[in-house]
């Protein structure tokens, strides 16, 4: 009966590879359908008709569309991108530094806020419907009703201008000390935990909350079992899975939800090459970082999908 | 009884548990009104001694379970111990608070659940749970009482004991499981246990080998119980003593001998009588009114058969009874005659016609005459609907009719069901258990049909209410010339209201024919074991049937 387990799990990563599929056909419909010439915004106003068409020709825009794609597509499966039209540069090496600087930053921020968001949740659901509770919800929520930039501007204005604890700019680079890393990325960091922090927190409370109606709770209590024992030994591994989804959900708005961010903190990021690029309507770019974003996401919550078959104990143990 | 003032107690003494004068009240909240305060239990006292087991028995809402939690200081939801004393071995539990509390559970008193299935952690294995309380509290280290747990789980008589303990919740049976819960709570050797309902959600052929386990347990180990039942027969077999409880209040107390044999107070006699009802059977029809022709129904892809060639008859004003244990095809076979679940192979013929296979195709006469009332009154009825509006539905839509003609009948219907027409504006919420059973009842009658299918329509309902629903039902019959097609498991009913029984077991029929010869010898293995599980209400059964039951098997 193992072999159903790796049938579930199998079933859910050729899902995931479909679905991405998918995606990059939309991906690549969605560019298409984008107003405007790309090689007249590369020429500009004053192009000659002869000098679009070649450049059209070079780019290969004369092909029909299902041809681009799958020429599109066969260059993303070996690995290479396309080159940015705006630069002329290979869209591969210029978007990989900035990949690891988007993971790094959704790292710490993940770092912090999975656990905290999860100690805050079970606090909230022992001393629920106190005062300690209420705080966290009330703190949480406000934090989370805050637009992003908001958040920013108010910890730049906080710990950069009248602290002046942290820089303003995040400017890394390469060969950057750890520590000065840490500092730089300290305000981006604290902006996006914030943001992603109550939702995971709720969750978590809800989903315990949930769990603490199930008779096997009334059991520990009679057995004399302390209200934080029941919550960590009876409640919380029974509450796994839809806690896993949720923290898989906010790690993925860490990592292609960042551009505000980014923007905000002028941090050499995914998010911020995009918004370059966009404004530059460069498609290539715009449709690799589209795929990549959507590669994390849709890899993310197959994770989480793959965590809550793994903890359910009715597969693992099947009879 | 009386016992002298004060708050301290003799330790040697053999006084275990008295608790006095409780008073236990909850916070409830109705739709639409203020929250007000119930009182659960009313100044109900009762005394334990070490060793003995004390009954708690009456019907649901009386507060027996409440008092069986109350001696662990433990309120559900909102309920909260507003007045008396608990002293457990000459200590007041109450007055320390919760930490106190939380001492005492789970090593002086433990608390054996009605659904071990739900009152076990699914993520983790039995054996943690079973020794969880014991290490808590520090009463033995992890080896000792893993060892304490598999000779509890061998006495128990749990299959492979040394290794039962590695397995999680869904990989053991519902049986064994309220085996392994009585083995959690005899664990870390209190001198109380709350058995709560413990046998009350298992199949009857498997409730008499979990309660003579229990009952052995209980002997050997010397710990003192308070068993909580609604059932007496079961009760009877166990308890030295019974208090009986109605309403919150107390209404009996004394000896089992005395409770069963002669009862005092009339609600008492009441519960002891319930199962007097009997129905003498008619002879049957030459017609047949349904004929279930060689039936085979499955499910799913794999096509895994839950009812195999079943051919049965109802006679036209008779009761055919299916009686078999859960998973048995019985109810099943109840959604393939009315068309819900399209059978394999086999026919269904009705009143001289075929009906057809699928709910679908049916003609609006074949739904009309053949009616259904379901086990959860509550759950088959639009609770914001009006008890007039419930039982006009069917009125309306097989009779057009419509205004002052429906609410005469509707009224006609209520008076059947000795309602009354004053019911006729409430909602569901406002009515009693056996009441929202008496609505679906008038329901299915509005259509005038010539077969109702009542799928354990009493096992819901405390016995006394059950027992009026039968003699209604047994009254509607004569009246209203209908047949019933009744599905329980429960041989009680049966023998209150058949006139032919087929016995269903993993899908087949494997007894048919009139009750008279149905319930006679010689029986077939299984109808034996059947008849011989249901607890009776005399002292000593459990061991004259545990010994036949043995007796059978190491003949076997």
């Amino acid at each position: 009966m193992g072999t159903s387990l790796a049938n579930l799990v199998a079933q859910r990563i050729a899902f995931g590879i479909l679905l991405l599929f998918a995606v990059s056909v939309l991906i690549f419909a969605g560019t298409q359908i984008l107003p405007g010439d790309v090689a007249a915004s590369i020429l500009g106003q004053s192009a000659t008709p002869q000098a679009l068409a070649n450049l059209r020709e070079e780019l290969g825009l004369n092909d029909p569309a299902i041809v681009r794609y799958f020429h599109w597509l066969g260059g993303v499966l070996t690995g290479d991108l396309g080159t940015a039209l705006s630069s002329r540069q290979d869209i591969a090496s210029s978007l990989g530094p900035r990949l690891w600087n988007t993971l790094f930053l959704a790292f710490w921020a993940a770092v912090v806020a999975v656990p905290l968001a999860i100690i805050l949740g079970l606090l909230a659901v022992r001393y629920r419907n106190g005062p300690v509770d209420k705080t966290i919800s009330g703190l949480a929520l406000a934090s989370t009703s805050l637009p992003e930039f908001f958040i920013g501007y108010l910890l730049v204005f906080l710990f950069a201008v009248k602290l002046q604890w942290f820089p303003s700019l995040s400017t890394v680079y390469d060969g950057m000390p750890f520590l000065e890393r840490m500092k730089a990325i300290a305000l981006p960091a604290s902006a996006l935990t914030l943001v992603v922090l109550a939702h995971m927190m709720r969750m978590t409370r809800a989903a315990i909350l949930n769990v603490m109606q199930s008779a096997y709770i009334e059991t520990a209590e009679l057995k004399g079992l302390k209200p934080l024992q029941i919550i960590r030994r009876h409640a919380f591994p029974n509450a796994v899975a839809p806690i896993i989804n949720v923290v898989m959900l906010n790690l993925a708005f860490l990592i292609v939800g960042v551009v505000v961010v980014e923007v905000i903190f002028v941090y050499p990021g995914m998010g911020q090459y995009l918004v370059d690029h966009v404004s530059k309507r460069d498609v290539p770019v715009v449709q690799a970082v589209g795929l990549i974003f959507a590669a994390v996401y849709i890899g993310l919550n197959m994770i989480a999908d793959i965590a809550a078959i793994l903890v359910n104990p009715r597969l693992r143990h099947p009879k | 009884m009386l016992k002298p003032a004060g708050t301290w107690r003799d330790p040697e003494s053999s006084l275990l548990l008295d608790m006095r004068n409780l008073r236990i009240e909850a916070t409830v909240h109705p739709p639409g009104d203020d929250p007000q305060n119930v009182v659960i239990v009313d100044d109900v006292s009762l005394t334990l001694e070490k060793g003995r087991v004390l009954g708690l028995i009456g019907e649901s809402g009386a507060g027996k379970s409440t008092m069986g939690l109350a001696s662990m200081g433990y309120g559900r939801g909102s309920m909260r111990i507003t007045g008396g004393e608990v002293f457990l071995n000459g200590r007041d539990i109450l007055k320390g608070g919760v930490h106190e509390l939380r001492k005492v559970r789970g090593s002086e008193i433990c608390y054996v659940a009605q659904s071990a299935a739900a009152a076990f952690n699914p993520a983790q294995r039995l054996m943690d749970q079973v020794v969880e309380a014991a290490l808590h509290h520090g009463i033995a280290t992890r080896a000792e009482a893993e060892k304490r747990a598999v000779a509890l789980f061998r006495k128990l008589g749990l299959p492979d004991p040394e290794n039962i303990g590695q397995r999680y919740t869904h990989q053991v049976s519902g049986g064994q499981l309220q085996r392994v819960m009585t083995a959690m709570a005899l664990c870390p050797e209190p001198d109380l246990i709350v058995f709560d309902e413990p046998t009350t959600a298992l199949d009857v052929t498997t409730q008499i080998g979990v309660l003579a386990a229990i009952k052995d347990a209980i002997r050997d180990t010397g710990v003192a119980a308070l068993y909580i039942t609604h059932d007496l027969a079961v009760v009877s077999q166990v308890s030295d003593e019974i208090m009986v409880l109605r309403h919150g209040k107390m209404v009996e107390y004394g000896k089992t001998r005395q409770i069963i044999e002669a009862p005092r107070m009339d609600y008492t006699k009441a519960l002891v009588s319930v199962r007097s009802l009997e129905h003498v059977e008619n002879q049957p029809g030459a017609a047949s009114l349904l004929s279930v022709n060689d039936v085979t129904a499955a499910y799913g892809r794999a096509h895994v058969k839950v009812v195999q060639n079943v051919s049965v008859q109802v006679c036209p004003g008779q009761t055919l009874a299916i009686v078999g244990e859960s998973g048995s095809g019985k109810s099943t076979l109840a959604r393939v005659i009315t068309g819900l679940m399209p059978p394999l192979s086999g026919s269904i013929t009705f009143d001289g016609r075929t009906l057809a296979s699928s709910l679908a195709e049916r003609t609006k006469d074949d739904l009309r005459q053949l009616q259904m009332i379901y086990q959860m009154a509550d759950v088959a009825m639009n609770p914001r609907q009006t008890v007039g509006t419930i039982i006009g539905r069917p009125l309306e839509f097989y009779f057009g009719m419509r205004g002052r003609e429906r609410d005469a009948r509707v009224a006609e219907l209520l008076d059947e069901i000795e309602m009354g027409r004053g019911f006729m504006n409430r909602y569901p919420a406002e009515l009693s258990g056996g009441q929202k059973q008496r609505i679906c009842i008038a329901r299915a009658l509005a259509a005038k049909p010539k077969l109702i299918i009542c799928d354990e329509v009493t096992s819901a309902l405390d016995p006394v209410v059950a027992n009026g629903i039968l003699k209604l039902l047994l009254r509607l019959q004569k009246i209203e010339d209908v047949a019933y097609l009744f599905i329980t498991h429960d041989l009680h009913t049966v023998k209150a209201i058949a006139d032919s029984i087929a016995v269903m077991y993993r899908g087949e029929v494997v007894r048919y024919g009139p009750k008279s010869s149905v319930l006679a010898r010689p029986f077939d293995a299984y109808t034996d074991l059947l008849l011989s599980s249901v607890p009776e209400m005399e002292i000593g059964w459990l061991e004259r049937a545990s010994s036949r039951g043995s007796a059978a098997q190491s003949a076997s």
